[in-house]
């Protein structure tokens, strides 16, 4: 019974978002954290501002945007992870499933704002025939 | 037993038989723990709200009207200043948080002072880029793209200026009255405010600057 699944669990209490990990860190570790993040995510930065700028032949020109996103969400995951301190841990659990939500709505907003409205657009009538219906 | 135990289901007689109910270790989460998840919620709700910004702005970036588009409004050496500052921000609102847990005044005074310098920095670029937009006639009654610019890029700038103010309330406090553990779960509620300021910043230089010029 000493070692049934929940009480294991419970050896790992929650951390807060935001606090590191309670699994054995200390203060120098804290700010490597700190400074791992900053590290990747101004990388990050430059080759995303590098691609949009220069015009670089380096990469498949429309495949610019799509290049953008992928750095972008990269980015926000190396925030969440160095800054935030949102992890896969097991003192995470309730912090990711909340982050998770979070996402699933953000992505039905957004998805669902750009298929609807790309649609409507579709089905409209030429701005010229609604005019010519005026007079 | 307090009426909140019982009703949390925490009863010490029989709290091995519900594991169900009981928290970590047998007791509930600390205060510290429940505060900042509870301001974690209200972060990511308030990211939901930022995403509906997005999705207005992506319908209406081509709706220029006639009026000046990103690529002809959008100065990217300013860009890159002002996301090199929330960046710098966001890491010295990291080592804050650390001096703020050591309870080392130079430590947490010293990096809240840097963020502040730096988020007014990022807000004083930001305001001198919308005076400029709208002096050559391309204020938010423009366009329905610049109407929608103006929203997102413009709510993003007042979370910063709240940011600000809090900033500077926290300090007070900690100076008023020391590292309590109240005034520290402010402090933590604080940085991660100002974390996931950074991350929103992160999708809009992305979506509103650099694919507006690029396209």
């Amino acid at each position: 019974m000493s070692n049934s699944g929940w009480e294991r669990d419970s050896l790992y209490p929650d951390s807060a978002p935001g606090d590191e990990s309670l699994l054995g860190q200390d203060d120098s570790e804290a700010v490597g954290s700190y400074l791992i993040g900053l590290g990747l995510a101004t990388l990050l930065t430059i080759v995303s501002f590098f691609l949009a700028i220069s015009g670089t032949t380096l990469v498949w020109a429309p495949s610019i945007p799509v290049a953008l996103i992928v750095l972008a969400i990269a980015q926000m995951g190396v925030h969440i992870v160095f800054f935030l301190h949102i992890t896969t841990g097991p003192d995470n659990v309730n912090n990711v499933l909340a982050l998770a939500f979070g996402v699933l709505i953000v992505l039905l907003l957004l998805a669902g704002s750009l298929w609807i409205m790309a649609n409507m657009n579709h089905n409209m009538m030429p701005m010229d025939q609604i005019m010519q219906m005026r007079h | 037993m307090s009426a909140f135990e019982a009703a949390a289901g925490y009863d010490r007689q029989s709290w091995d038989r519900r594991p169900v109910a009981v928290h970590a270790a047998g007791g509930l989460g600390s205060k510290r723990i429940i505060v900042a998840y509870g301001f974690w919620i209200f972060l990511l709700s308030d990211i939901i709200m930022f995403s509906a910004f997005f999705a207005t702005y992506a319908v209406l970036v081509g709706a220029t009207a006639g009026g000046p588009s990103g690529r002809e409004l959008f100065n990217l050496n300013n860009v890159a200043i002002e996301t090199a500052c929330l960046l710098l921000s966001s890491f010295t609102c990291g080592i804050a948080s650390i001096g703020a847990r050591m309870q080392r005044g130079i430590w947490f005074y010293g990096a809240m002072a840097a963020t502040g310098i730096l988020g007014a920095a990022f807000l004083f670029i930001e305001v001198h880029e919308f005076v400029g937009m709208v002096a050559r006639d391309a204020g938010p009654t423009r366009s329905a793209f610049l109407s929608a610019f103006f929203t997102l890029v413009g709510c993003h700038g007042l979370h910063v200026t709240a940011g600000l103010l809090w900033l500077l309330t926290m300090m007070a406090q900690v100076f008023a009255k020391g590292y309590r553990a109240d005034i520290l779960r402010r402090v933590l509620c604080f940085g991660l405010f100002w974390h996931t300021l950074d991350i929103i910043w992160v999708a809009i230089f992305t979506v509103v600057y650099l694919m507006g010029v690029w396209q």
